[in-house]
């Protein structure tokens, strides 16, 4: 009787599972079929899954129409380009820029014997375990004193070091993965530590470089606290926006959020997706190598 | 191509040998200042502020208190109260992420026709934008025209006030939190359950051992250390949530949702007490540092008994 149950459950297993995963996609789904209503199909009491789409809130998003002159109108490009292009400009030069310096690092902790490096290693991470709204506080006195507020090189500087201790931890566990000797052989035969590095070691993890890159993309991406007390109008990122659009004094454009929640996360899922075998490794610091 | 090295060992050698023996420095240091500058110095600079009765907004000089900040929070019973606020949200949200993480975990486990692609649709949650996620919420709580009212009206028939509502509120959340990082646990658990050998398995399923036999003498044993360290991390991070809370309720209504971050960020950025916030960071800071060092002593052991 025990295997008869057994053998029932092993049959509807995966179309349980089918419904489980539909139903955490549920509320992604739901945003993006709203980013597609027209005004009028957004707020009912109701919900309505039939309708017919319009891409009207994404065009509200970008453009804007400008009277010219009296009958006569002009398209105008909304501050939110702006934002979008902030969010990506930020998060992909600083992610870059994190990983080129981070590697260097991860490389030499991994491969050269250094007193304390237990302790260098948990002083790294520990600046990325810091809860954000406790460090905040001090940043924006100095972001406030150093004149670095509002400006794009003080947000890179400030994802930089956000994204560092991500790559260095990420970055050294695939060169602990790779073994030694070949490098060894490297240096036998005359080659610089550097040498060796680059040619021989280098080469080796280039999956876990494009793998951390991603992982520490999706990170920035994301972040909303330090953008919301660093940034202005000019270096302003999609998260904050987002924000200050949810206080808006004549009620919330619904139709204008869902578009901007449905561009929003979109790359982030299709990284996660790409990355899908490394994102145990990305979400454990390199700890656990699954 | 041989005696080409030769010559550039003999040219070059004493500048190499300096250079390879500075090489780990050079190579560290980049990373290091950044991180110093960046986090260690603030923190310091607010290190010395809580001690001092100061706001960024006002025009006059810190004036030095000594631990009067921590002394006044220690005993202020509303910053306990928020604290416990905190508390009850993380042990909630990381309870049912557990019990959810680990169920999900047996269902994905086996192999089915596009498991790939469902199983990234259940991972899409955690990558988002929690801005985004609070924002979506907040739209699908909506008491007049959200979805999940209307569900749990036309569905079970009961009216819940969801983040309207001061005692549901926090469950609300909780749900949300919940549905955002379930995934993350069962991700930890399917590797557990991975790496457990397959004659393990199958001796215990020929011994006819009842379900909960496997689980507890085999299963468990095996996804234990994974399942810690996940809930640490999520401990750690439903602790320092601040993204969706602020976007969905913004601590509301009144101060149901308001755990210790809101009510920082509101010292901070509302009332303007430098010197205060400085303070309540700082235990917050003490919190979290404790945690991560039980994260990497767990981590560390985890990966000595793999060998």
């Amino acid at each position: 009787m025990n295997n008869k149950r057994g053998g029932t459950w092993k049959i509807i297993k995966p179309y349980v599972a089918i419904v489980a995963s539909f139903i955490y996609f549920f509320p992604v789904l739901w945003v993006f079929l709203t980013s597609f209503k027209p005004r009028v199909d957004i707020v009912t009491t109701t919900p309505r899954f039939v309708f017919s789409p319009t891409l009207d809130h994404f065009f509200r998003l970008f453009f804007r129409r400008v009277t010219v002159a009296p009958g006569e109108f002009a398209l105008e490009a909304t501050p939110f380009a702006r934002f979008f292009f902030n969010s990506i400009f930020l998060s992909l030069f600083s992610v870059a820029l994190a990983l080129a310096l981070g590697t260097f690092a991860a490389y030499a902790i991994s491969r050269f014997p250094m007193r304390n490096k237990g302790f260098l290693m948990f002083y790294i991470l520990s600046n990325r375990m810091l809860p954000p709204i406790a460090v905040v506080v001090p940043l924006y006195l100095m972001y406030r004193t150093l004149g670095m507020m509002n400006t794009y090189w003080g947000m890179t500087l400030l994802y930089t070091a956000f994204s560092i201790p991500l790559a260095i931890w990420m970055m050294k566990s695939f060169f602990d993965d790779i073994p030694y000797e070949i490098e060894e052989a490297a240096r036998v035969d005359g080659s610089s530590r550097f040498r060796a590095f680059y040619k021989t070691a280098l080469p080796q993890v280039w999956v876990g470089i494009a793998a951390t890159f991603i992982i520490s993309l999706i990170f920035v991406w994301n972040e909303f606290l330090f953008a919301l007390m660093l940034t202005g109008r000019e270096t302003r990122t999609v998260p904050v926006a987002l924000s200050t659009a949810l206080r808006g004094e004549r009620g919330v454009d619904w139709g204008l959020l869902a578009s901007v929640e449905a561009i929003y996360v979109v790359p982030a899922i299709i990284l996660a997706f790409v990355a899908q075998g490394f994102l145990l490794r990305g979400l454990t610091f390199g700890t656990v190598r699954k | 191509m041989n005696d080409d090295w030769g010559e550039m060992m003999e040219k070059g050698s004493r500048w190499k040998r300096i250079f390879d023996r500075r090489l780990a420095t050079i190579m560290v240091a980049p990373c290091i200042i950044i991180l110093l500058g960046m986090f260690l110095f603030p923190l310091l600079w607010s290190l010395g502020l809580s001690f001092y009765d100061y706001s960024v907004l006002r025009p006059v000089p810190p004036r030095f208190v000594g631990f009067q900040h921590y002394n006044e929070i220690i005993r202020d019973p509303y910053i306990w109260a928020r604290f416990a606020t905190s508390m009850r949200f993380v042990a909630l949200a990381v309870g049912l992420q557990l019990v959810l993480g680990v169920g999900l975990a047996f269902l994905m486990y086996d192999n089915f026709k596009g498991k790939k692609f469902f199983m990234a649709l259940m991972l899409s949650p955690m990558m988002m934008a929690p801005v985004a996620v609070g924002a979506f919420f907040r739209f699908m709580y909506d008491p007049s025209f959200g979805i999940i009212p209307y569900l749990t009206r036309t569905l079970f028939n009961v009216d819940i006030g969801w983040i309207i509502d001061p005692s549901v509120a926090l469950y609300s959340l909780v749900l949300v939190d919940t549905w955002m990082w379930s995934p993350f646990v069962m991700l930890f658990t399917l590797a557990g359950l991975l790496s457990i050998p397959q004659h393990l398995l199958e001796m215990s399923s020929i011994d006819r051992a009842s379900w909960w036999q496997r689980f507890r003498n085999i299963i468990l044993p095996q996804i234990k250390p994974l399942l810690i360290l996940a809930l640490l991390l999520r401990t750690m991070e439903s602790f320092r949530l601040f993204d969706t809370i602020w976007v969905m309720t913004g601590g509301g209504p009144g101060l149901a949702t308001e755990t210790l971050a809101i009510t920082l960020y509101r010292v901070a950025f509302q009332h303007w007490h430098t010197g205060r916030s400085s303070a309540v960071a700082y235990i917050m800071l003490i919190v979290v540092i404790v945690l991560t060092n039980l994260y990497l002593r767990l981590s560390m052991r985890q990966e000595g008994a793999r060998g």
